[in-house]
């Protein structure tokens, strides 16, 4: 009776929050919810009959989430927190929404996660990557790692645990536990020739000796194997062989698992985006969906907002692609420019809390492959400026760089300097993103956020 | 005219966009047609003290830091011997730390540093993280504000010889409660502040490039001067960062 009365209170809440266009109530109501009664989420989430799943990672959580969903929603009804709401008030609102729901599927902050997990007792955590983000607000990739290992050992014994061993700090956090499935590329005509600037785990985790990569795909992640202890990427499980990067349109590669193999053909560009896809897949596969669906919801997979998504606006288009740590702007760069390397780029650059209000990262991100074909670079957002010196001492020339601030100027620069008929690439950060996606539909381009999450 | 740069750790000790620092070093150096010459100097390689005019050591992550501390702390007769050659050093975050007497660790245990700050470090409860502004004086006729990021969970404490990089307009500094930030040596400066440090404060790198260049007795030489307006707007954005949310000190 007293958990009824709170959810009613919290849903309230959120159409409160909607109605007074605060957003989209995708966390007030699950904030509420936690205050009135901490024990609420993991209740709710008790109730789900398929249990519940989370997928976890500092790159690709919501894009691997969506897969899943795409995977298993003519399956299963699903509670998810599709809008990107991670921290235990976002798996709250989302369970509070989802009336009717079979199996909770769940994105989760990387510092949430312990808790979150503590909370719901999952059916099956995927642990996909661990990179460098946002050092003022997560702190040290290893206080996050150490998080993440206590809450596997905290996990109930029947919780099926999903990594990525690409990644040497996952494959050594997730250990041998029983059940464990592991993942990984298996592809070396796709690797780098080096590990990128930012490369995180680079030193054996356990003699500190530097790590021969026999193929390194995305940051550090490949077939890694320390030269003087032998530490290694553990047996894959689940890979992805075969690979075909075509352009920024698609990708495709063939899914060995222990109950076969089939070739996927995936509508996103990007080797991470078979790291996602092969993470949706491990976990999909993990709780029943079969090959076929595997293959069948990747197949259709739509991009989530704001990764690689492409807007119309008039006669020209607009592709977003977020970024937000070395890593994953890495990512997009090289596949936008694997592509076909834009001439013009407009990049917004933010230092609110949920960006980082430390500008730094940007000098670990290898933009210089972008700024070497631009001959315009709009720059906007609150640290516009620290962008354009970025670019400058990047090597562009100052008079290729244009600052305004206000996103909307520069918005609506950067269209006015894209022919008709043509495609301007824009690369925010997530409140730059959340704001411009607010110009868009504003102009009556886009949705709203919240609306398109619940389509 | 060249200036010769040994980076120490770059591999290691990367993390708050050494490389930016890096970037401004060598690209105002070009536009004013000084030679350029980087060498990184990893663990156990040796660091020739009349091989460069600038040292450099950023910050890492704490296991990259602590692969590193040893090699480091051995080589402080090196870096002594360089400081007497006329080269100037920059250190960054864990590098100011590891250049001081000792860090003294949660559990109690102290690590000797190379020595050569007349500081030591120790690790504190809470992390100190935000916006820094500082006013600096680094001679008489320069008075500028160095505005930053810091992020660190060290208190460093001052010893009576040493002489901080300037004073906290806004931020936490050094330990969150002294109202310095940084330490100053001639010309080696050990700092907090990343961001990265130097291309929103010009008048800084230019300071450490002329000093770099200057030789153990002469004057600094007169630099040909840059634009540097989006370096300035971007510095006052910085600074006004700090004003309205920096750290606001420690009880």
């Amino acid at each position: 009776m007293r958990l009824a009365l709170e959810i009613a209170l919290a849903r309230a809440a959120g159409r409160l929050s909607r109605l007074a266009a605060r957003g989209g109530g995708t966390t007030i109501p699950g904030r509420i919810l936690d205050s009135l009664d901490p024990e609420a989420v993991g209740t709710l989430a008790s109730k789900l009959p398929a249990g519940t799943a989370l997928v976890s990672a500092t790159n690709g959580k919501t894009t691997t989430s969506a897969m899943v969903a795409e995977i298993l929603g003519p399956r299963v009804r699903l509670a998810h927190n599709r809008a990107g709401a991670n921290l235990v008030s976002g798996v709250a609102s989302t369970l509070l929404a989802a009336r009717g729901a079979e199996l909770g599927l769940f994105e989760v902050d990387e510092g949430a996660l312990p808790d979150v997990a503590r909370r719901v007792r999952p059916r099956a955590v995927c642990f996909a990557n661990l990179f460098r983000d946002q050092l003022d607000r997560y702190g040290e990739l290893e206080s996050i790692a150490e998080g993440w290992r206590r809450a596997v050992a905290a996990l109930p014994q029947e919780t099926r645990v999903i990594v990525n061993a690409d990644d040497p700090l996952l494959a050594q956090l997730t250990g041998e536990r029983e059940g464990l499935v592991t993942f990984g590329l298996d592809d070396p005509s796709v690797a780098r020739e080096r590990l990128p600037h930012a490369a995180d785990s680079k030193y054996c985790l356990v003699c500190g000796t530097p790590y021969d990569y026999a193929a390194a795909y995305v940051g550090h992640l490949g077939d890694f194997r320390c030269p003087n202890c032998g530490h290694r990427r553990p047996p894959l499980g689940i890979a992805a062989r075969d690979i075909h990067l075509e352009g920024l349109e698609r990708s495709t590669f063939e899914l060995a698992t222990p109950e076969g193999t089939t070739r996927v053909d995936l509508p996103l560009p990007g080797l991470y985006n078979v790291y996602n896809a092969l993470a949706a897949a491990s976990l999909a596969l993990t709780l029943g969906a079969s090959l076929d669906e595997v293959r069948e919801g990747l197949g259709r997979f739509r991009a989530a907002f704001g990764r690689f998504e492409r807007i119309a606006v008039g006669d020209k288009a607009v592709i977003v692609l977020l970024v937000k740590n070395p890593a994953g702007a890495n990512e997009a760069i090289r596949t936008l420019v694997d592509g076909n390397p834009p001439r013009l780029a407009m990049i917004a650059l933010n230092d609110d809390i949920a960006d980082g209000r430390d500008v730094s990262w940007i000098w670990d991100v290898d933009f210089e492959p972008l700024f070497g074909g631009l001959e315009r670079l709009v720059a906007g957002g609150a640290r516009a400026e620290e962008l354009a010196l970025r670019a400058k001492y990047g090597g562009l020339a100052p008079d290729r760089i244009e600052v305004a601030r206000p996103l909307e100027r520069a918005l609506d620069r950067a269209l006015e300097l894209t022919p008709a008929g043509g495609e301007l690439v824009v690369l925010p950060t997530y409140t730059a993103m959340l704001a411009l996606r607010k110009i868009t539909a504003e102009r009556g381009f886009v949705r709203p956020y919240w609306e398109e999450a619940a389509a | 005219m060249k200036i010769r740069i040994g980076h120490l750790y770059p591999d290691h000790l990367n993390i708050y966009a050494d490389r930016g620092n890096m970037a401004v070093l060598a690209r105002r150096a070009e536009w004013r047609g000084i030679g350029f010459e980087w060498q990184g100097i990893g663990p156990g390689e040796p660091l020739d003290p009349a091989a460069f005019d600038l040292l450099y050591v950023g910050g890492g992550q704490d296991r990259e830091q602590a692969l590193v501390a040893p090699d480091l702390a051995a080589r402080g007769q090196a870096l002594e011997e360089a400081l007497s050659r006329g080269a100037a050093i920059l250190a960054v975050c864990g590098g100011y730390q590891l250049l001081g007497r000792f860090y003294r660790d949660r559990a109690g245990v102290e690590l000797p540093g190379a020595g050569i700050f007349d500081h030591h470090t120790i690790a504190g409860e809470g992390r100190m993280i935000g916006d820094v502004l500082l006013d600096c004086e680094l001679q008489p006729d320069l008075r500028r504000p160095l505005a930053g990021f810091e992020n660190h969970a060290g208190r460093t404490i001052l010893g009576d010889r040493a002489e901080p990089l300037g004073r906290v307009v806004a931020g936490f500094g050094n330990d969150g409660r002294s109202g310095f930030e940084g330490c100053r040596r001639g010309r080696a400066i050990g700092t907090y502040l990343h961001g990265p440090l130097l291309p929103r404060n010009p008048w800084f790198a230019d300071w450490l490039l002329a000093h770099a260049l200057t030789g153990p007795t002469g004057e600094p030489p007169e630099l040909e001067p840059l634009s540097d307006d989006l370096e300035a707007d971007a510095q006052h954005v910085s600074a006004e960062r700090a004003r309205s949310r920096g750290g606001r000190g420690l009880s």
